[in-house]
This record gives structure tokens, C-alpha cells and sequence, in this order.
């Protein structure tokens, strides 16, 4: 009998021109030394570096790699 | 729940069977003679596949008359969806096509107008709208759940759980939407404020239905959910800044911020561990998730058109 194939579930997942994806319980420590709980299946922590509601993504990494495409 | 009040002579007369159980005679109905009679018939339909109406039968959910009723409605509903919506764009990789195919689609925003001009009344206006589908949030993707495959199917509930509070009912979307209403002076109730909806409402709400009961729309169900989240953070944040603005209770303010955090996660599983994989299993199903994702954002453009308009005069 064939084993089912195997799908990928990373930990991390760093999307192209966006957040990185944290499975799991993690504690992300901001630039300044503060402490973030994550809370969900899935956190977004922001990479672009504009995020209103940092660590955390809010997707405004949207609004400027749309002004790079025009 | 109670049935909703009639919105012409088809509703007339399929609410009065669903009420009174005699549905054998639906095997003739009128027509309906606006899209608000055909829609609010359609949802009412519907509704009896969630929590169903108190003066209604519960045994009626499956009653063949009443489903033939609502085959009949939602065979021209999709088709009147599927005319509306232009052909999928096909470039690589999926993702940043997908993202950028919703980037560039300019609508009319109520959740600017919150942020900046709106009334209070208008704001209590839209919230009651909204109401329709907050309250049962999420609850039309769970129905697509059982048809998928493994890793799909696991990527939906990796997002669900979330939208359902990740086991804690008192973070569950529908219930933090909830506690809002009641905070504003508003019905917490389910379904409260459907007599107030507008057809563009009850048309969201039934695609919504549409594509989750019906297993060969799936992939349209699954690029509703992937567009629905990914125009949601930025305009969450406008309504909370808005809300705000008014002065309306923290427990309102509290979804929208919720909502900023979350579908900015919510819209990279939906397009990419879940519209992404289930395009790779099976890539003919790219036109569906185009179709949903089209008709998530065009339905909200035209409730947007309207209730500008309205507010405008
Ligand atoms: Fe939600
Ligand atoms: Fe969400």
C-alpha cells in the first residue's frame, strides 16, 4: 500500500513581499526589548517594517509594494 | 429567529408554507417581480440550514418543495453572479497574482466614509447591516469544510479555529461582534435586523450560502474567503478609527481592531496555504476561486455604492 504523501507545515513561513507566518505558542521581542505573547494558530509578524500595530503585521506591506509595481 | 416580513408576492408566499408547513402547493410559485423578492426568499431558504426560524419547523429543512424552491432561485442567482464577474487572470505564482489582482480592483469604501464623515445614525445603520452576516461570521466556509482534501481541509481549520475564538467563545468573531452590538444600544439577537437589510445585503449573504452549500463550488467558496479577508484589515482599522472618532464603546472598537491583527494573518493562509494548495491539487479550479473572490468584492462595491449614495442625499 503507498503511504499518503506528506504535505509541507513549516514553523515559519516568510511570505514574498509580506509577513512572516509563526505556527505556534512564540514570545517575539520587539526592537526596543518588549516582550509579544503570540495568541493565535498563526501570527503575522511584521517584516516591512510600516506596521501600525507592531510586531504584528497589519497588512500595510501592501499599500507600499503597490507603489513599487506603478 | 422569526420569518422576516415579505418583499413581494414569491416571499409571500413561501414564508406563509415555511410557517404553516404546507409546502406541496410551492410546486407553483410566482415570479418575483424585483431581485429583493427572489434574494430575501433565497435567504430565507438558507437560513434554515443554520439556526432556522422559531415559527418554522425544523423538519421542514430538508422539506423536497422548499429545496426545489431554492434550487430554482439559486440557479439563476449563479448565473446572474457568474455574468457579472470577467475572466481569471492565469499568471504565475498564484499568490502574488491573487494579491495583486485584489490590489488593483478600485471600489467605493463605507469603512473610509466611517473613518472620516460618517453620522453616528449612519454608522448604527450600518452595523445593524452588517449584523446579518457578522453574528453567523464564518460559519458559510465551515460548510465547505467536509469536501475538500487532507491538506486543505487542514489549512481551512487552521484559519477557522481562529474565527472561532481558538476554543474560547468569548473571542469567537460572531460573539465579539455581539458584545458590540449590545454595547452600542443595539439587538445582539440573530438575525434582528433582517427586515432592515438591503437587497445588496441579502445578495452578499447568499453568495455566501451559495458557494459553501454546494460542493462544486467549493473553489469558489474558498476565493470568497481568501478576498473577503485580504480587503479586511486596513478597512477594520478605518471603521475602528472611526468608531472611535463617534465615541461608540470599546467593545465595538474591540472587533474591528481584532480584525486588523487577524486578517492580516487570515489573508496569506486563505490565498496561500489554502486557495495556493488547492490550485495545485486540482488547477482547473482556478476560475472558481477568481469567481468567488470577484463576487466578494463586487457585492461589497455595490452595497458601498449604495449606502454612499444614501448617505450623500
Ligand atoms: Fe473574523
Ligand atoms: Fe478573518
Amino acid at each position: 500500500m503507498n503511504r499518503p504523501e506528506r504535505t509541507d507545515h513549516p514553523d515559519v513561513i516568510l511570505c514574498p513581499d509580506g509577513p512572516m507566518l509563526l505556527r505556534g505558542d512564540h514570545v517575539v521581542q520587539d526592537e526596543d526589548g518588549q516582550q509579544h505573547r503570540t495568541s493565535r494558530p498563526v501570527s503575522a509578524v511584521c517584516r516591512c517594517g510600516e506596521s501600525m500595530i507592531p510586531p504584528w503585521c497589519d497588512g500595510t506591506h501592501k499599500v507600499l509594494s503597490q507603489h513599487c509595481r506603478r | 429567529m422569526l420569518t422576516p416580513q415579505a418583499r413581494g408576492p414569491l416571499s409571500d408566499r413561501v414564508l406563509a408554507a415555511m410557517r404553516d408547513g404546507a409546502t406541496a402547493h410551492l410546486v407553483q410559485v410566482p415570479e418575483a417581480e424585483v431581485a429583493e423578492d427572489a434574494q430575501l426568499t433565497l435567504w430565507a431558504l438558507y437560513e434554515q440550514h443554520y439556526r432556522g426560524f422559531d415559527d418554522v419547523p425544523a423538519a421542514l429543512e430538508w422539506d423536497p418543495h422548499l429545496i426545489a424552491v431554492r434550487r430554482h432561485l439559486e440557479e439563476d442567482f449563479e448565473r446572474i453572479l457568474r455574468d457579472r464577474t470577467p475572466p481569471a487572470p492565469h499568471a504565475e505564482p498564484f499568490a502574488e497574482t491573487f494579491f495583486a489582482y485584489i490590489a488593483d480592483h478600485d471600489g467605493p469604501s463605507v469603512a473610509a466614509h466611517v473613518q472620516r464623515a460618517a453620522t453616528s445614525e449612519q454608522v448604527r445603520e450600518l452595523l445593524r447591516h452588517r449584523s446579518i452576516y457578522h453574528l453567523k461570521e464564518s460559519d458559510h466556509t465551515t460548510w465547505a469544510i467536509p469536501r475538500l482534501s487532507d491538506p486543505v481541509k487542514a489549512a481551512v481549520m487552521e484559519l477557522q479555529f481562529d474565527e472561532y475564538g481558538c476554543g474560547d467563545p468569548d473571542r469567537l468573531h460572531a460573539h465579539l461582534f455581539a458584545l458590540g452590538l449590545e454595547a452600542s444600544g443595539l439587538r445582539r439577537e440573530y438575525g434582528s435586523y433582517v427586515d432592515d437589510a438591503p437587497v445588496e445585503i441579502l445578495e452578499q449573504n447568499n453568495a455566501m450560502s451559495l458557494f459553501g452549500l454546494n460542493r462544486r463550488l467549493r473553489a469558489a467558496s474558498l476565493g470568497f474567503l481568501a478576498a473577503f479577508e485580504a480587503t479586511s484589515s486596513t478597512p477594520s482599522r478605518r471603521m475602528a478609527q472611526g468608531l472611535d472618532r463617534l465615541g461608540f464603546p470599546t467593545a465595538m472598537i474591540d472587533y474591528y481592531l481584532e480584525h486588523v491583527e487577524a486578517d492580516a494573518v487570515h489573508e496569506q493562509l486563505a490565498v496561500r496555504t489554502i486557495c495556493g494548495v488547492l490550485l495545485q491539487e486540482e488547477p482547473d479550479l482556478l476560475e472558481d476561486v477568481y469567481f468567488g473572490a470577484w463576487t466578494s468584492m463586487d457585492l461589497e462595491d455595490r452595497y458601498a455604492e449604495r449606502m454612499l449614495q444614501e448617505w450623500a442625499a
